[in-house]
């Protein structure tokens, strides 16, 4: 049975067997909701103002810089077409929750709210506001789940953003530490080092923030440089996601169908036009 | 004897739900490795006290519930909790003239075998290994064991569930 599941024969009854199971975990979800939805409709009126002012100004701020962006975009993509190389720049993505449950102490994987229905993939990259949180590792009727790249078995591939150098950043089982033990003790980087998905490995788009190197250890007796690094994704306080779509993604989406924009927020709004080769 | 024997079917029911609801409710970060197996205890305490009701096949039907819902190998709690419950079934006219913390000794020795089943299937698909945390949740469910006992012994004796 056990290896039956390995060559992924059972999903039909793993996702027939989830729907028994999704009601309890909508139920110990419920209280986390309640509470939320208790403080929002409690919360004063002055308070709301307040909230309603500052996120005013945060958006004003962000669409002045993201008018910025999508000239640099347009430029990067020019250039990108001058150097006949065709990375695609344009994502879509889509907002899904993460229920509030624990699944195993021991794994880093969280549930998530939206399922085969919205469209979603297996290996379909998760984001937060912040960086980069995990992949889709199984897609449910009802929802899915979600492996984070600090769980002991995710690998990521990222590159110094500084200078391009490419490793590879493992899962430590904490939830603030990746490890990247693959770099050679004389490799350029440095402590506050940022990294960013190298967009190897076809899974993570390139480009978005992994994380900041916070401690390195080069111990001569060693081959390897020992590189610890902190997600800047903020991976147990979101409790809100983004899903992302990425270049070739979205061509297939719009060819299988061309009426599914769900609830597509698309971020990058200007520039969302296929870009040509 | 027939119509009895199918009175209080609902309570089992409820109280293996309201274990796994137990399994995944949110924890803090600091405690969250001495959850123990409350799923495992029910079944434990279900099969010791009804066991002509409640064995491995029920056993196996809700392990295999746990592995979706908490999104391990289909099987993995599913054939640890079958071994257990074969276990009690086999040992229940014993344990269950144990004075309490003998008992709770025994169950330990139970939780742990069904830890250490997890742990081999773990390591056959090629997890990472876990450390010695793993082993504080069958420890922490023996704590528990008579305050479950108690408590479904109770409602057990309520509902007169036969």
């Amino acid at each position: 049975m056990t290896l039956d599941h390995r060559q992924q024969h059972m999903q039909s009854l793993r996702a027939g067997l989830s729907l028994l199971v999704a009601p309890i975990e909508y139920l110990v979800d419920l209280p986390v909701n309640l509470g939320r939805w208790v403080d929002e409709s409690l919360s004063s009126r002055q308070s709301l103002i307040e909230e309603n002012t500052r996120l005013h100004a945060q958006n004003l701020l962000m669409q002045a810089r993201s008018l910025k962006n999508a000239d640099l975009e347009t430029e990067n993509q020019r250039l990108r077409e001058l150097l006949g190389s065709s990375v695609k720049v344009a994502d879509r993505v889509l907002i899904a929750e993460i229920y509030k449950i624990d699944l195993d102490p021991f794994k880093h994987i969280v549930r998530l709210n939206k399922s085969a229905r919205h469209g979603i993939y297996l290996d379909q990259p998760l984001l937060d506001a912040h960086g980069v949180m995990g992949q889709i590792i199984e897609i449910m009727p009802l929802n899915s789940t979600a492996r984070l790249i600090t769980d002991p078995g995710h690998s990521i591939p990222v590159q110094v953003s500084r200078n391009g150098l490419r490793t590879i950043a493992l899962g430590s089982g904490k939830i603030n530490q990746l490890d990247l033990p693959y770099l050679p003790n004389n490799a350029d980087i440095e402590v506050g080092d940022l990294l960013v998905t190298s967009g190897l490995g076809g899974i993570y788009p390139h480009g978005y923030p992994v994380a900041k190197v916070t401690a390195i250890e080069r111990a001569p007796a060693l081959e390897f440089a020992r590189i610890k690094a902190e997600p800047t994704a903020h991976i147990n306080r979101s409790s809100e996601v983004l899903l992302v779509w990425s270049g070739d993604r979205i061509k297939m989406m719009q060819t299988q169908s061309p009426a599914t924009p769900a609830e597509s927020s698309s971020t990058g709004a200007p520039a969302t036009k296929g870009p040509t080769q | 004897m027939t119509t009895t024997a199918r009175q209080g079917g609902l309570l089992i029911v409820i109280t293996i739900i309201a274990a796994m609801a137990l399994t995944i409710i949110p924890l803090p970060e600091s405690i969250e490795h001495f959850r123990p197996e409350w799923v495992a205890l029910v079944i434990i305490y279900w099969c010791m006290a009804l066991p002509q009701r409640i064995g491995v096949g029920r056993a196996w039907m809700t392990g295999l519930l746990l592995d979706v819902m908490t999104g391990s190998l289909l099987g993995q709690h599913a054939l640890s909790m079958t071994v257990v419950a074969f276990l009690v079934i086999n040992l229940y006219q014993r344990i269950r003239l144990f004075p309490l913390g003998q008992q709770a000794l025994v169950i330990w020795m139970m939780l742990n075998l069904y830890q250490l089943l997890l742990l081999w299937f773990d390591g056959i698909t090629g997890q990472p290994p876990k450390g010695l945390n793993f082993w504080w949740p069958p420890l922490i469910g023996m704590l528990f064991w008579p305050a479950v006992f108690l408590l479904l012994r109770g409602l057990r004796r309520k509902y007169k569930v036969q």
